[in-house]
């Protein structure tokens, strides 16, 4: 194999593997530049998505159904979330949110458990993308190349929904002063809810895209949600952009840690965030310092 | 238009309104004037529903909005401009004025920037770059556009020069002059002596003085120094 198509295959892994961490982190920091919390339910949100997507791939016999419907049942499941229990809890401390989004995310850890049972299950990618492509004589796998696409296309849509929805407009006004928007007539309880939901519900996505490449599996939450939070911080709390940017961070640095010193990638990683957070306390594009 | 009777509020033990009265003639302008730490903010935020009151009734145009979330209240024809303008920074000029948008407004975004000409050239930069002045034009244009029946003015004088205040005066008499019913709470005297048709002094959380523009100026030098001077 010659060094650019090797260099070639590590670039489009680091890239479908940042956009599975994006997916994760730009609901993570939308929802802290919002309400200010922490969802430590998030992990446990994109693996309850792996999971519908399963029952939902084998329920219609077509991968394409439980990618359109499971992130939606998720963040619907989100939102009704927020609007039963945490709504109810922005008046008090912080810790009443990580009690409690801890607490979901060990409740949503014993459904799947018991709903699917402790084994990893199989999801078959779709037959349009299960093979590979040629590029400069390298097989590359097809699935790979539509994450790194569908992370593209999702990141435009996102970036395009807050620059020039009216939505997007209300929760950029809202993470910027709730109170002042709320005195303008926004319903900054909506706004929340709908916030929440759309987080819970591109984690899930990224649960349904990560299914066939790793499995669904009771482990998967705990692995991602620490690369998330590491995402969020080095990108700066709150920030689309920065969780952009993070997601590409981490991607790279896991996928080319791994091959080159395996044996210390993990470490790399947190160097990396350690490395960032001296020089801006914030993160990259964080406001507080 | 807006009517405040017997309104108590409390921050934990410390009692800030301590029931205070206000009636507010529809399309005239309102001024209470008092010193720092008095409470004006506070019965602004109280009407604004930021804080909710332990007693007493806030009502506009005979609708009782005591107790209503900020957003209901803004709704129903009530438009704030704050103390320190809290224009979002990393909003555009316009996204700042679209967040209060409504369909079938008086005060279409068009007709705004006619009427402040300075925010219809700087439309694309943020609000973190403009001057004060051009920031508080921001914070009336952004109360505007949700067509308020009644305005609620905190400081807005705070920080401009004099020629800015100026132009403040004349923004606020026109307003008054389309119908807007105006409360004007400040602790500098001047932009309130050059606008209000009705002058309130308030004291500790009470209200203890109210005359028309014409008896106060006939009694300024004694209400100023009971009431006014440090």
């Amino acid at each position: 194999m010659n060094t650019l198509a090797f260099l070639l295959t590590q670039i489009v892994n680091a890239l479908s593997q940042s956009a599975l961490l994006f997916f994760l982190g730009v609901g993570l920091t939308l929802i802290f530049g919002l309400m200010r919390i922490v969802n430590f339910a998030h992990g446990a949100l994109y693996m309850l998505g792996a999971f519908v997507g399963y029952s939902l791939t084998k329920w219609s016999g077509n991968y394409w159904v439980a990618l359109a419907v499971a992130p939606v049942v998720v963040g619907l499941f989100g939102a009704a979330f927020e609007f039963a229990i945490l709504r109810r809890l922005y008046r008090r401390d912080a810790h009443a949110f990580l009690m409690v989004t801890f607490g979901l995310a060990l409740v949503v850890g014993e459904a799947v458990r018991l709903t699917w049972g402790p084994d990893a299950l199989q999801v078959p990618a779709p037959d349009l993308l299960a093979g590979v492509m040629f590029i400069l004589d390298e097989p590359f796998p097809l699935y790979r190349l539509f994450l790194v696409a569908t992370g593209v296309i999702v990141a435009v849509a996102i970036w395009q929904f807050l620059e020039r929805a009216r939505l997007g407009l209300l929760i950029r006004a809202t993470s910027q002063n709730a109170d002042m928007a709320s005195a303008l007539g926004v319903d900054v309880k909506r706004v929340r809810s709908a916030v929440f939901g759309i987080g819970c519900g591109l984690a899930a996505l990224g649960g349904v895209l990560a299914a066939p490449l790793v499995t669904a599996s009771n482990g998967m939450a705990a692995t991602v949600i620490i690369d998330a939070f590491v995402i969020v911080i080095i990108g700066g709390m709150g920030s689309f952009l920065g969780s952009l940017i993070g997601a590409l961070l981490v991607g790279f640095v896991q996928v080319f840690g791994n091959y080159y010193l395996p044996d210390l990638a993990l470490a790399f990683m947190y160097l990396v965030m350690l490395a960032i957070l001296m020089v801006r306390p914030g993160g990259l594009l964080g406001k507080e310092a | 238009m807006l009517t405040i009777a017997g309104l108590n509020t409390h921050y934990g033990a410390s009692h800030i309104l301590q029931g205070v009265d206000l009636e507010m003639p529809q399309g005239r302008i309102s001024a209470v004037l008092g010193r720092n730490g008095v409470g004006k903010t506070t019965m602004v935020k109280t009407i604004m529903g930021l804080v909710a009151p332990s007693s007493g009734r806030v009502a506009v145009g005979g609708t009782d909005i005591t107790g209503w979330p900020p957003h209901r209240v803004s709704r129903q024809g009530v438009a704030y401009v704050p103390e320190g303008r809290l224009i979002f920074p990393d909003l555009t000029v316009l996204e700042n004025i679209k967040v209060g948008e409504r369909p079938d407004t008086a005060w279409p975004i068009d007709r705004l920037l006619k009427l402040f000409p300075s925010l219809n050239e700087r439309q694309a930069n943020r609000g973190s770059q403009l001057s004060g002045g051009e920031q508080q034009m921001l914070a009336i244009a952004r109360a505007l556009v949700s067509d308020p029946k009644v305005m609620l003015l905190d400081e807005p004088s705070q920080g401009l020069a004099p020629l800015v205040v100026r132009e403040l005066a004349r923004i606020i008499k026109l307003l008054r002059d389309e119908g807007v019913t105006i409360l004007l709470v400040e602790q500098n005297m001047k932009l309130a002596e050059a606008v209000a048709d009705e002058l309130h002094i308030m004291v500790k959380g009470r209200m203890v003085y109210r005359a028309s523009a014409e008896v106060f100026r006939a009694e300024e030098a004694t209400i100023r120094a009971r009431y006014l001077t440090m």
